[in-house]
């Protein structure tokens, strides 16, 4: 059976102080574990777009990552209000986030092409008023 | 340029120096917004900004930053500075305006 280490962590929802624990926590754990820095580089940014999105749109939410010799997956599962046209959600620039996040420095449209461009694989399931599972992957060793 | 060469340049005040001064500095970068720094700054580079709240670090972190440098006089608060502290980050600050201080290390990199 293949080896997995497996993480989950609860994101809390408005809480931008703590925004970005979980990724640093996963960048900690797939140091030790020896991951090349590029990957690691790319499973922090691509987990921290979604991090933040799940702190400023979805009312927090869960996210597991797992991690195997071969690659990094990372489930992030919310029930917040869901994307209503996922295209759109995917242009670079297109943001939603209201004003006082764009004070903090974010809402540039930039969270899920981030998330596409650092993975090998990104899928997103989404329902209006239900919630949003994003599930994306890193290869290692390649 | 290592940061801790970067520090003893004397031309920036230390926050805090990090758990890694002795990282080569391979970069510079200059932004504001966190949504674009995420995915643009590059590993190892020098990252100059106005932007000092407590998502600059975590962003600083993932991103995997060399150091950041706080420009146009902005004070960090407490909790940003305890942050800073607890993930070893370098964090410096200057009175000079974000062109003046990416200029100067730039010039410090480059000759």
């Amino acid at each position: 059976m293949e080896d997995v280490i497996a993480l989950t962590y609860h994101i809390s929802p408005d809480d931008f102080t703590r925004a970005g624990e979980a990724s640093s926590d996963v960048k900690g754990k797939l140091k030790q574990l020896g991951v090349s820095p590029e990957a690691i580089r790319k499973v922090a940014i691509a987990m921290y777009e979604g991090e933040i999105n799940m702190v400023i749109h979805a009312k927090g939410g869960e996210i597991t990552v797992e991690i195997t010799p071969e690659r990094i997956r990372m489930i992030l599962a919310d029930v917040g209000p869901g994307i209503p046209d996922v295209d759109l959600a995917m242009k670079a620039g297109y943001s939603t986030a209201p004003d006082e996040i764009r004070s903090l420095g974010f809402g540039a449209g930039m969270g899920l092409p981030n998330m596409k461009k650092y993975t090998d694989e990104m899928k997103i399931e989404t329902t209006p008023g239900v919630g949003t599972t994003i599930r994306m992957e890193v290869l290692l060793n390649g | 340029m290592t940061v801790q060469e970067l520090i003893d340049g004397g031309k920036f005040e230390t926050v805090h120096a990090g758990e890694d001064t002795a990282r080569e500095i391979t970069g510079l970068f200059c932004c504001d917004l966190l949504s674009i720094a995420m995915g643009r700054a590059p590993a190892g580079s020098a990252w100059v900004t106005v932007m000092g709240n407590i998502n600059t670090l975590a962003v600083a972190t993932l991103a995997d930053v060399a150091c950041i440098i706080m420009a146009e006089g902005v004070e960090l608060d407490e909790l940003v500075r305890a942050k800073a502290a607890a993930q070893g980050l370098t964090v410096l600050r200057t009175e000079l305006p974000i062109f003046d201080a990416a200029l100067w290390i730039h010039q410090q990199l480059h000759g």
